[in-house]
């Protein structure tokens, strides 16, 4: 292929989902280690009402309110699992299942509702985003990086996505020792002046955001694999949290790429003529890493916590 | 409208569904019971999204086999086997690798969806009746439903009920406590598969009418909903198939009476509308019932403090104690006790020194277990167990009103 | 008429006491649902003592310190660090939780936990220098684990996470150690390791508080002793407070009639 094909076509849609996917993997490291890796899956679901609300009130299909709407939905689900937790009584897993189900089923309803047939607005689309589509038409070949012309007609998730795993990368940077001693000790973190229920929801909030600005270009699939298929294989790979991450961060390149690629060109290297689903595939990648690490990772079995000596 | 359709007299489709989704509901409840007592209702997530590449690929079989693609009971045990994949990969991560279980989850479930979307893009480039309907399966599609699919439903709901109740015991005692149930020789593992291939039963036979995202929310709401009207277990089970038939058939009823109201939200939503009463208003569990508690509790806990603190001179500093002191009558405002106060003071003191030598003997072990600070000791003891511990005491007698 | 409760004896707290207390506690109670595990309960901790906080399974023991912590929320009452709020004196507590609270599956190493200890000198950003090691690596070797310093913490045994625990304390350079049943299911080494560095503790000046069930080793171990049974039964000197009636007040019937006595004797 040549530079100016995959420039144009291809660039902008890898670089978008390694984007995306180190962007939820990096706060899917503390939920997978806190045992909050499904906050992630009701998230994700809970996008889809919140888009749907958004466009309601909006009347258009515009990218920041569509934001907001998601935003505004991830959150009021985090309050609605805790308060149905702690007022209920209930477990933390059926209670989001209680929550997220039906904030996706209020979603769909209203969904049915609206005259969406003149928008593209739908199920399938908040699931499966279009990460094909993201083209950089503007581009003409690898000296196009250089053309401010050219740069102008990127695609506008291509620098979302960019700014958010910044915005990413800085929180987990910043917050990383309250992160990591919180994670390991939440009633010693407390003592030592910690505010961990602030940072608890402050990591939850990041995930939203990654989820949020994800779902728009990948779709939510992605953003639930991604939250814990590559920190769930790093984990198996070391017995260190700096690594861990490390890993996760090139589990989550990984998928992305390989998963790009073969969705892309894998049918037409078996005989067939049209790429499947791009998002699904990288999520199946991010699955057979896991397997793999699952089968041979070097630290995959627990170390044999002697518990109670 | 909605009386018709509350009485099946909306025409033969609305009346399959109806039926269809109230065995569902009951089913789902009932199997759901189970899944939530043993704390793993996320688990019925996994196994309801990776019924997807099961769907698709038993719908490529069909077609390269020169049949149809959308027969109902293929898809369906091309759903329960890609499920049950599922299902084995996930007991394996958890009981293989150090990965807990909620990772574990959401591994399976993004995973095996993921694929199953793949999948679903090869079908629709396979130039095979484009679609197929297969999105179906995410939602439901209940529109058009066939006379011998509502068959299926019916009959695979009616036999997952039957066998749950058939092994309802072992997997109550697993859902209660494993490692008693492992020490009695229960195959704790095995009733935990069989556990999860009758949520996956359910699951499949769900698809057609709420779709894979939302039957999790049947296996859930329910339960949770049962759970908070009682404290015996059969009971959970019994009120969770009744709220998941009730949601069942009048959510179905709902969607059927209006234009663009699907089945599977629909009944969602009234499910959850149950939940929603029941964690407000439930006697007991309720949240209204438990703040109102909460606070009497508190203001209890204040009163005994307070009083016992007037008793010994010691100055009061929290401004609820003595707020509620004063508005019973026993403070003046500037903090001093009115003399209904020193009475009931002294009266409190006498009370818990009687506790004090209660809980010290150990003739009244059984009585000294039920000390909280609060309980009236006229309520454990008899009036010549009092009048016994008050001679031990010594001084003024009594004090006893 | 003044009757005299037990768990009132010897506690006039005076303004004065709170202020030189390092740990002052006044009408606490906390209620897991609808029963007290701790009802209004005074402690005022002498400085420069040893104490152990005694009483039977389930009696409030590790409630009170998690309250006097602010890790679980009282129904009422006020607890005082030096004479500040608990917010404000927080550079002067270290503690020591029970070994059974986290996930050692954590992946971390023996030495990133104690670091975990210099947390507020350490800051969000500031940078791990060789001094902070040095530090951990002499905290870690005055309870005998320097050894283990790159060891992933899931490979240790009970005893040996239970000091790096102590370790991880040692490192906040704390005025005021609570630690909560730190003789849980240790061996015999890491008891006497763990004593000894509590006594060196104390020798420099420190107060020492720690919830203890082995009736035992209480005269050996501390000087002052707290015991309770969702109230306070007695608080005071070892020779004071810790005797055959106190003991019966605290455990009831719990508390064979032979084990008193044995401990009696003990006392003298």
């Amino acid at each position: 292929m040549s530079g100016e094909e995959f420039v144009s076509l291809s660039l902008t849609p890898l670089l978008i989902g390694i984007f995306a996917a180190v962007a939820c993997a990096l706060p899917g490291n503390f939920l997978v280690l806190r045992k909050q890796a499904l906050i992630g899956d009701a998230i994700s679901h809970v996008v889809l009402p919140g888009i749907v609300v958004a466009f309601l009130l909006t009347g258009m299909i515009a990218t920041w309110p569509m934001m907001l709407g998601a935003a505004g939905a991830a959150i009021l689900a985090v309050i609605l699992i805790e308060s149905v937790r702690r007022l209920g009584r209930i477990e933390p897993g059926a209670a989001m299942g209680v929550v997220f189900t039906t904030m996706f089923a209020g979603g769909v309803l209203l969904l049915e509702q609206t005259d969406t047939s003149t928008v593209h607005l739908d199920v399938e689309h908040a699931l499966y985003g279009n990460l094909e589509s993201l083209i950089w038409l503007d581009a003409t070949g690898w000296a196009s990086l250089l053309d401010p012309q050219a740069l102008a007609g990127l695609p506008a998730e291509l620098p979302r996505m960019a700014l958010t795993m910044c915005v990413v990368i800085l929180f987990t940077w910043a917050l990383w020792r309250p992160l990591k001693i919180s994670t390991f000790d939440e009633g010693y973190a407390r003592t030592i002046g910690i505010r961990t229920n602030l940072l608890g929801l402050m990591l939850v909030m990041m995930a939203a955001i990654a989820a949020v600005a994800a779902f728009d270009a990948v779709g939510s699939i992605i953003v639930i694999a991604m939250f814990i298929c590559p920190p769930a294989a790093a984990r198996m790979m070391t017995n260190r949290l700096e690594r861990q991450v490390a890993w996760s961060v090139a589990f989550a390149v990984a998928s992305a790429v390989s998963g790009y690629v073969l969705a892309g060109y894998g049918p037409l290297w078996l005989g067939a003529q049209d790429a499947v689903s791009a998002a699904g595939m990288i999520a199946t990648m991010s699955g057979i890493i896991l397997a793999l690490a699952a089968l041979f990772g070097p630290c995959r079995t627990r170390t044999g916590a002697p518990g109670q000596a | 409208m909605l009386w018709e359709a509350l009485t099946l007299q909306l025409g033969y489709n609305a009346t399959l569904v109806a039926i269809g989704a109230t065995l569902l509901g009951l089913s789902a409840g009932v199997t759901g019971t189970f899944l939530f007592l043993r704390k793993r209702a996320l688990v019925s997530d996994a196994i309801s999204h990776a019924t997807l590449p099961g769907v698709c690929i038993a719908f490529m079989v069909m077609v390269a086999l020169g049949g149809e693609g959308r027969n109902l009971i293929g898809l369906l045990i091309g759903s329960a086997l890609s499920a049950w994949v599922g299902l084995l990969c996930m007991n394996w991560l958890t009981r293989r690798t150090r990965l807990a279980e909620d990772a574990a989850i959401g591994a399976i479930l993004s995973v095996f969806f993921g694929f199953g979307v793949v999948l679903l893009t090869v079908i629709q480039t396979m130039g095979v009746g484009r679609q197929a309907g297969l999105e179906g399966f995410l939602l439901g599609s209940t529109a058009g439903m066939l006379w011998a699919d509502a068959m299926v439903i019916a009959f695979g709901g009616a036999a997952t009920l039957a066998l749950v109740m058939l092994i309802r015991r072992p997997m109550m005692l697993v859902a209660f406590d494993p490692e008693y149930a492992a020490a009695r020789g229960l195959p704790v593992a095995r009733i935990d598969l069989a556990m999860m291939g009758l949520v996956m039963a359910v699951t499949v036979v769900g698809l057609k009418i709420v779709g894979l995202i939302l039957i999790v929310a049947l296996l859930i709401i329910p339960p949770v909903t049962a759970r908070f009207w009682t404290e015996r277990s059969d009971r959970v089970v019994l009120i969770g198939g009744l709220a998941g038939g009730l949601a069942g058939y009048l959510g179905a009823a709902l969607s059927a009476s209006a234009p663009n109201l699907p089945t599977g939200p629909i009944i969602v939503l009234v499910s959850f509308a149950f939940f929603a009463v029941s964690l407000l208003l439930a006697p007991v569990r309720g949240v209204l019932a438990a703040v109102l508690r909460h606070a009497r509790f508190q203001r209890r806990v204040h009163m005994r403090q307070g009083l016992l603190a007037l008793a010994q001179g010691q100055t009061i500093y929290e401004p609820l104690t003595l707020r509620l002191l004063r508005r019973a009558g026993l403070v003046r405002a500037d903090g001093v006790p009115t003399d209904k106060g020193k009475a009931r003071a002294a009266k409190a003191l006498r009370d818990e020194k009687r506790w004090e030598l209660v809980r010290a003997d150990q003739a009244h072990e059984a009585t000294a277990a039920l000390y909280d600070g609060l309980r009236d000791i006229e309520t454990v003891l008899t009036r010549d167990q009092i009048e016994e511990i008050d001679r031990r005491i010594g001084g003024p007698q009594g004090v006893t009103a | 008429m003044t009757l005299e409760l037990a768990a009132d004896q010897g506690t006039r707290i005076t303004p004065q006491d709170v202020a030189h207390s390092p740990l002052a506690i006044r009408g606490l109670t906390v209620s897991y649902g609808q029963k007290p595990a701790v009802f209004s309960v005074d402690m005022t901790v002498q400085p420069g003592a040893m104490t152990a906080i005694i009483g039977p399974n389930g009696a409030g023991k590790s409630t009170l310190l998690k309250a006097a912590l602010g890790i679980v929320k009282p129904l009422s009452g006020q607890v005082t660090v030096y004479g500040k709020p608990l917010d404000d004196s927080r550079a002067r507590i270290a503690y020591v939780p029970q070994r059974a609270s986290v996930d050692w599956d954590f992946p971390t190493r023996v030495i990133d936990v104690v670091l975990m200890g210099l947390y507020r000198e350490l800051g969000l950003l500031g940078r791990v220098r060789a001094r902070h090691i040095a530090k951990a690596m002499d905290c870690l070797n005055r309870v005998g684990m320097h050894d283990f310093a790159d060891r992933q913490i899931g490979q240790l045994s009970g005893g040996q996470q239970q000091r790096v625990f102590l370790a991880r304390a040692l490192a906040q350079d704390a005025d005021l150690y609570l630690l909560d049943e730190p003789f849980a299911g240790v061996d015999a080494a890491t008891e006497k390791a763990i004593i000894a560095v509590l006594k060196s503790l104390k020798q420099a000046g420190k107060t020492v508080v720690v919830v203890h069930h082995d009736l035992a080793t209480v005269t050996d171990y501390f000087d002052h002793v707290f015991l309770i049974n969702t109230r306070k039964v007695a608080e005071g000197p070892v020779d004071e407070a810790f005797t055959a009636e106190t003991l019966q007040a605290t455990y009831g019937g719990r508390l064979a009639t032979a084990q008193i006595d044995q401990i009696s004797r003990a006392l003298g």
